[in-house]
C-alpha cells in the first residue's frame, strides 16, 4: 500500500500501523473456518476401522468443537494415528461417519486424502513427511496447492497471470513464515535442516492450507523440554492468533493437561474417557489405562 | 561493483522471481549467448550436425528429465513417444499437406495424449514395477510402428520433404548453419518453458510426489491427475523432440526408435543430472559426442592399442557403461552438479565453503 505522505516519519508510522493491522488480521486469514466458537465442528459417530482380524478402532465417537485445542491420547497402539489417518482419508474406515461442519454433509470416511483435504483438513506426520529436495518455501508454498490455479499452460507461459499467483500466495506463505520464526531457513532445502525445525516446516505447510480444522500427529514427539516448549507455544499461537482448531496427538501428559481445552482418552480402539484435563486425569478408567488395574 | 554475489538481498518477489539478478550471472548469460551465435561460424558441417543431434536430444532429454527427475515416475518407453512425434508430423506434412508448424504442434498433442494413456499404470504401480509398464509402451508402439502398413505405405520408412515454414525453406548449402539456428531457438524456449514449470504451483505438485506421495496427498495434490499431466507436458517435449528429428533428418523408419533410444535417454538424464533443466541440456550433449569422442580416442591410441579400433562398437559400448556407472558412484547429480560446484568455489574463493 502506499502511502501519500512523502517524508520517512510519515511512511514509517503508515508502515507500523498497516503491520498491526495485519498481526490482528490473523484472526481470519489463516483459518479456513467461519464457524462461531464453541460449534461443533468435526463429528465422528460410530467409527470402526479393521486391519484382518485386527480391530483398530472400535464405534469412536467424538465431537471437536470449533476454536478448541482438543488432545487425544492413550497408550501405544490405541488407535489415535488410525483415527487420524481415518479422518484425513489415508485409511478408509470400515464403517461410521465423519462429518465436517464446514462442509456440510460429505462423509469425509469416504473421500479420498486430497478430498479431505480441499476441504479444509490439514495434518502433519508422525514421522516427518516433507518433500526432502525441496526448499522450505517450496515446501510451504506445496500448502497452498488446495487455492492454487493449477494450469500447465498458464504455468508454462509464466509472465502475467501464473507468476501474478504465485506473488499472491506467496504474501500468505510470509505471513506462515513469520509466525513461525522460519524466516532464516526460507531458502534452504528441508532435508538438511535439524529435525525440530523440519516439524515446524510441517506445521507451516499445514497452516498455509488456511484449514479449518489442524490435525496435529505427536508434533513433539522426539523433542527435548525446550524444543517442546518452543512448539506448544507456536501451538498455542496458532490457536489464539489464528482462531484455528486442534486436533493433538501427543505423549507428554504435561504439554497435554497444559494446552488442551479438551482430551479424549483413547484404549485398544476405544475411547475410554472425554472432557477437560481435569476430568480426564480423575477418570478411573483412564487412570487404570496407564497404570494398570489396582487391587 | 563487487565481483562476486556476497548474498540474495531482494526488494520485491519479482527481484527474486528474476532467474538471473547479478552482474556475473547477467554477464555469464551474454557470454554463452555470444559463443552460441558463434558456434556456426567455426564448426563444419560434421560437427554442426552433431550439434544440431545434441540440441534436438535436448528437448528430449528435458522431456524425461520432467517425467523421470522431477516426477519421479520412471520412463522406459521414450524410444516409441518420440517416433509417435517423429511419424505424426511426417504424415501430417508430407501426405495431409498440413503446414509444418501446424503438425508440429500436433504431434506435441498427439505425443502428449498417447503418453497419458500409457501413463495410466504409474497411477498403481512404482518403481521398477512401472519401468516394466512403460517397457510395454515402447514395444507396443514400435510394433504398430512397424507392422501397420498405412504409416509408411508398406516402404518401412517415411520420406520427409526438405523443411519450409511460412514462406522460409532451407537451402541446401547452409542445411546444418540453418538448422542449427531454429533448433536453438527451439531449445531455448523448450528449456524456458520446462523451468517456469517449476517455479509454480504445476511443477511443485509434480515434485512434490517425487519425494513424498502421501504427504502430498494430505495437502490436497490429486495424485492421479498430477501424475497424468507429467506424463502428459513430459511426452509433449518428447512429441517435439520426434517431431524436429522428423524434419531434420527428413528419413524416419522405426529403426531409430528402439529400446536403445530409451536407454540412451535415460543415460542423458542421469549423466546430465535428474531433476535439473539444464543438466538435461548437459547430458544430452555429452551422450551424442560421448561416441564421437570415444572414436576420436581409439584413433589416437590405435598405434599402441590397435584392438580398441577394430573393436569400436565393443570400445563405445564400454565406454558408454563405464561412463554411467562413473556417474552413479561419483556425482549422482550429474554434470549439473559438478557446474554448479564450480560456481561455488569461485563464489567463496578464497574459502572453502
Amino acid at each position: 500500500m502506499k502511502t501519500p505522505g512523502n517524508d520517512v516519519w510519515t511512511v514509517a508510522v503508515a508502515d507500523y500501523e498497516e503491520k498491526l493491522v495485519r498481526t490482528r488480521a490473523y484472526q481470519h486469514s489463516l483459518s479456513g473456518s467461519t464457524l462461531p466458537p464453541g460449534e461443533p465442528l468435526l463429528e465422528i459417530s460410530d467409527l470402526s476401522l479393521r486391519f484382518g482380524g485386527v480391530k483398530a478402532l472400535t464405534d469412536v465417537n467424538l465431537t471437536v468443537e470449533t476454536g478448541t485445542i482438543h488432545s487425544i491420547i492413550g497408550p501405544n497402539g490405541a488407535g489415535k494415528s488410525s483415527l487420524l489417518n481415518c479422518v484425513s482419508g489415508l485409511y478408509k474406515a470400515t464403517a461410521g461417519q465423519i462429518l465436517l461442519q464446514t462442509s456440510g454433509t460429505k462423509d469425509l470416511a469416504k473421500l479420498p486424502p486430497h478430498k479431505v483435504a480441499r476441504l479444509g483438513v490439514a495434518r502433519s506426520f508422525q514421522n516427518i513427511e516433507l518433500f526432502d529436495q525441496l526448499s522450505v518455501l517450496d515446501n510451504i508454498m506445496l500448502g497452498r496447492h488446495i487455492h492454487i490455479k493449477k494450469d500447465p499452460f498458464m504455468a508454462m507461459f509464466w509472465f502475467g497471470p501464473a507468476k501474478r499467483q504465485e506473488i499472491r500466495q506467496r504474501e500468505l506463505v510470509e505471513e506462515v513464515i513469520h509466525l513461525l520464526k522460519l524466516q532464516q531457513y526460507r531458502n534452504q532445502p528441508v532435508g538438511a535442516l535439524a529435525y525440530g525445525i523440519q516439524k515446524r516446516v510441517e506445521l507451516g505447510r499445514a497452516l498455509a492450507m488456511q484449514p479449518s480444522l489442524l490435525l496435529l500427529d505427536e508434533p513433539m514427539a522426539g523433542m527435548n523440554v525446550e524444543e517442546k516448549e518452543d512448539m506448544a507455544r507456536y501451538i498455542l499461537d496458532i490457536h489464539e492468533l489464528a482462531g484455528l482448531t486442534v486436533v493433538l496427538i501427543e505423549h507428554d501428559m504435561s504439554v497435554v493437561m497444559d494446552i488442551s481445552n479438551r482430551v479424549t482418552v483413547l484404549d485398544f480402539g476405544k475411547v475410554i474417557g472425554d472432557g477437560t484435563p481435569e476430568e480426564v486425569m480423575a477418570n478411573p478408567k483412564v487412570i487404570e489405562a496407564y497404570l494398570g488395574a489396582g487391587e | 561493483m563487487a565481483a562476486v554475489q556476497t548474498g540474495r538481498y531482494h526488494r520485491s518477489y519479482n527481484s527474486e522471481f528474476r532467474l538471473w539478478n547479478t552482474t556475473p550471472q547477467i554477464t555469464r548469460m551474454v557470454i554463452l549467448a555470444i559463443v552460441l551465435v558463434l558456434i556456426p561460424l567455426v564448426f563444419d558441417n560434421y560437427w554442426m550436425a552433431l550439434v544440431n543431434t545434441a540440441l534436438i536430444a535436448s528437448i528430449g532429454a528435458i522431456g524425461l528429465n520432467i517425467l523421470v527427475g522431477f516426477t519421479g515416475q520412471i520412463s522406459l518407453g521414450q524410444g516409441g513417444f518420440l517416433a509417435v512425434g517423429a511419424f505424426t508430423s511426417a504424415i501430417l506434412t508430407d501426405r495431409m499437406g498440413v503446414p509444418v508448424f501446424f503438425s508440429i504442434i500436433g504431434a506435441v498433442l498427439l505425443t502428449a495424449a498417447v503418453g497419458m494413456i500409457f501413463g495410466l499404470p504409474a497411477l498403481r504401480l512404482k518403481g521398477l514395477y512401472l519401468a516394466i509398464a512403460t517397457l510395454a509402451s515402447q514395444m507396443v508402439i514400435i510394433f504398430i510402428v512397424r507392422r501397420w502398413d498405412f504409416l509408411t505405405e508398406g516402404q518401412g520408412f517415411v520420406d520427409v520433404m526438405r523443411l519450409e515454414v511460412f514462406g522460409f525453406s532451407i537451402e541446401r548449402a547452409n542445411f546444418e548453419q540453418q538448422w542449427y539456428m531454429i533448433l536453438l531457438v527451439i531449445t531455448i524456449i523448450a528449456a524456458f518453458v520446462a523451468t517456469n514449470i517449476f517455479r509454480t504451483g504445476v511443477g511443485r505438485s509434480f515434485m512434490a510426489v517425487r519425494d513424498q506421495d502421501i504427504a502430498a496427498s494430505a495437502i490436497g495434490v490429486n495424485l492421479t491427475r498430477a501424475k497424468i499431466t507429467a506424463f502428459g507436458v513430459s511426452n509433449g517435449f518428447v512429441g517435439l523432440a520426434g517431431a524436429l528429428m522428423a524434419h531434420y533428418t527428413e528419413i524416419i523408419s522405426w529403426e531409430r526408435f528402439t529400446l536403445d533410444v530409451s536407454i540412451q535417454y535415460l543415460a542423458m538424464i542421469i549423466v546430465g543430472g535428474l531433476g535439473s533443466v539444464a543438466g538435461s541440456i548437459y547430458g544430452a550433449a555429452f551422450i551424442t559426442f560421448l561416441p564421437v569422442l570415444t572414436r576420436m580416442l581409439a584413433d589416437e591410441l590405435g598405434g599402441v592399442a590397435p584392438t580398441l579400433r577394430q573393436q569400436l562398437p565393443a570400445f563405445e559400448h564400454a565406454i558408454f557403461g563405464l561412463t554411467i556407472i562413473v556417474f552413479l558412484i561419483l556425482e549422482p547429480k550429474g554434470l549439473n552438479r559438478i557446474w554448479e560446484r564450480i560456481k561455488e568455489y569461485f563464489r567463496y574463493w578464497p574459502f572453502r565453503y
